[in-house]
């Protein structure tokens, strides 16, 4: 950090956070101008990791951009996998073997934990608790080494193909991941004895970064970030994709709207998580992993596409435009850090400094998907 | 909120365009002796306002509006006043048809229905007002469109590069750029 004082009358002076700043998770900077500890005016500068996905996949065939999609959110990367696998699939026609949803449904939700843990270890690591991290992570490696058994990567997959998955699950993967869901909710207590239920944490988060359902309407906030400021919006139950209408599960909604109720929605989730696991894992059909008639070479009719997935951190949506070649005319990639960053200006004016760091913690940044 | 609600509160912003819509006549009956003549392809002009309600599960959304620049403010407003969000905004260069795209992508929370507003200007000097004075969200993503096609979002705050350096004077996703 770096501070220089620019109007002496008002006694402000700009202080640079990031871009090589722990609590920034990658590459991101904030401009902000303070008076004293409190801050007056932020601006998030972005573009630090900015790679052109979009150009890139038009200069490339379809299938060609599945490996760009695990790039992105580098913590979730199944879900924009299965977001771009299910536009295309949309645009094509293709039809996915029930098997292959299920397994998609099981992978995308560990993964959804394994993203989960990893932020609620460096969130707790923002504010200074360093142990915390060293326990999610011991946990998350476990999924980790799960999803490589079957997907063969650790954080970029590109593990769904068009018309289903690229490998099946095997025994070991199902039992493993049995004994996985019997470990972590033996652990969620103590998560919860060790760090919610802090009286250093509740004193951190409690009523400290409200984000009314106003401002997350006119920014476009969804995922956690929206859930907890009481909108029970989750693009799985609203507009039910996958076989995910097959699973019984909940919707974690906070109506508190401040940084706790953000921290609580993803622990929460994380259950979640585990019970759709479990009952994919009991109704697993038997059959193929990939549609029998999955063209090899894609060309879908001219038109634009959209479809989304309840990604990690939100609404992840896609909007293919084809004109009827085999590379896409233009790919819209629609992140959902993106929007929920963009609110932190507003945010976190006139907060202390220290307190919008954790405003921005529970907000789970993760700048390649905000870059793109 | 229902869909047909929103449809007639954006009816009348929808461009009005006349299109030509071909369909098939049947031949006249055939006298005696004759062979019976071939249908007849007859070309029709017809007007249309360009709101479709294309079907979900092919096309993702459920409402597909087509404004002039100058409605896309008002659009924006009434759908705001139905309690939409803006998922983004994007560009899609037609470089044959020597226009831009812009494509606004609403949704709702509590119903389900996702609306595609869209209008088209000029490619030589792309200009759109913009919206974010309506979703402070729009801020961002009408820079990243300005950033990505030089569309000029006229009455916006601040059209300075976010994605791109600062110093960027190109546009990577227009068709005719070569890196």
């Amino acid at each position: 950090m770096s501070a220089d004082v620019i109007d002496k009358s008002l006694e402000t002076f700009v202080l640079n956070l990031g871009p090589q700043h722990p609590a920034t998770h990658g590459v991101l900077r904030v401009k902000l101008t303070m008076d004293g500890e409190y801050i007056v005016h932020a601006e998030p500068v972005l573009g630090y990791i900015h790679r052109m996905h979009e150009k890139m996949g038009e200069n490339r065939t379809w299938a060609q951009f599945m490996p760009n999609t695990g790039r992105l959110d580098y913590l979730a990367a199944l879900s924009y996998n299965h977001g771009y696998a299910m536009a295309a699939e949309r645009a094509e026609g293709i039809e996915v073997p029930e098997r292959a949803e299920y397994i998609r449904c099981i992978t995308v939700e560990l993964n959804r934990i394994a993203s989960h843990l990893l932020w609620f270890g460096a969130f707790v690591l923002d504010l200074g608790g360093f142990t915390p991290l060293l326990y999610a992570f011991d946990d998350r490696e476990q999924i980790l080494d799960l999803l490589e058994s079957v997907t063969g990567a650790r954080l970029t997959f590109c593990y769904f193909r068009f018309g289903g998955v690229y490998n099946d699950i095997d025994d070991n993967f199902i039992t493993g991941t049995r004994e996985f869901i019997k470990r972590l909710r033996s652990r969620m207590p103590m998560y919860h004895d060790l760090v919610t239920n802090n009286i250093i944490l509740i004193k951190r988060l409690k009523g400290i970064g409200p984000i009314s359902q106003e401002m997350c309407r006119r920014y476009g906030a969804t995922g956690p970030v929206l859930r907890g400021s009481g909108v029970n919006f989750d693009v799985r139950k609203h507009e039910p994709y996958s076989v995910y209408p097959e699973f019984d599960f909940d919707i974690p909604v906070y109506t508190d709207c401040d940084s706790m109720a953000r921290y609580m929605v993803r622990m929460d989730e994380m259950e979640q998580s585990m019970r759709i696991i479990e009952q994919g894992l009991d109704k697993l059909p038997e059959g193929p992993v990939m549609a029998a008639k999955a063209p090899k070479i894609l060309k879908p009719a001219k038109g634009d596409y959209y479809c989304a997935v309840e990604a990690a951190r939100g609404s992840f949506g896609i909007r293919l435009v084809s004109d009827g070649t085999n590379t896409p005319y233009r790919l819209k990639l629609r992140s959902p850090t993106f929007s929920n960053l963009s609110l932190f200006a507003e945010a976190c004016q006139g907060m202390l400094l220290p307190d919008a760091l954790a405003l921005m913690g529970t907000l789970d940044l993760v700048i390649p998907e905000i870059d793109r | 909120m229902g869909l047909a609600k929103i449809k007639q509160a954006l009816a009348e912003l929808a461009v009005t365009e006349t299109i030509e819509v071909s369909k098939t006549v049947p031949a006249p009956p055939a006298a005696e002796g004759e062979e019976q003549g071939k249908p007849v392809e007859v070309k029709e002009m017809i007007e249309q306002n360009m709101l479709f309600t294309p079907e979900y599960a092919k096309k993702g959304y459920h409402l597909d509006v087509k404004v002039t620049a100058e409605n896309v403010a008002r659009s924006a407003k009434i759908l705001l006043d139905h309690e939409f969000f803006l998922e983004s905004i994007t560009g899609v260069d037609w470089i044959k048809e020597n226009q831009i795209e812009i494509v606004y992508d609403f949704n709702h929370w509590h119903t389900l229905c996702r609306v595609v507003i869209r209008t088209r200007t000029d490619r030589a000097n792309p200009e759109v007002p913009t919206i974010s004075e309506i979703y402070s969200g729009a801020n961002w993503h009408e820079r990243e469109t300005h950033d990505f096609f030089g569309v000029t979002f006229t009455g916006h705050p601040d059209l300075s590069p976010l994605l791109l350096p600062e110093d960027a004077d190109y546009h990577p996703l227009l068709k005719d750029f070569k890196a």
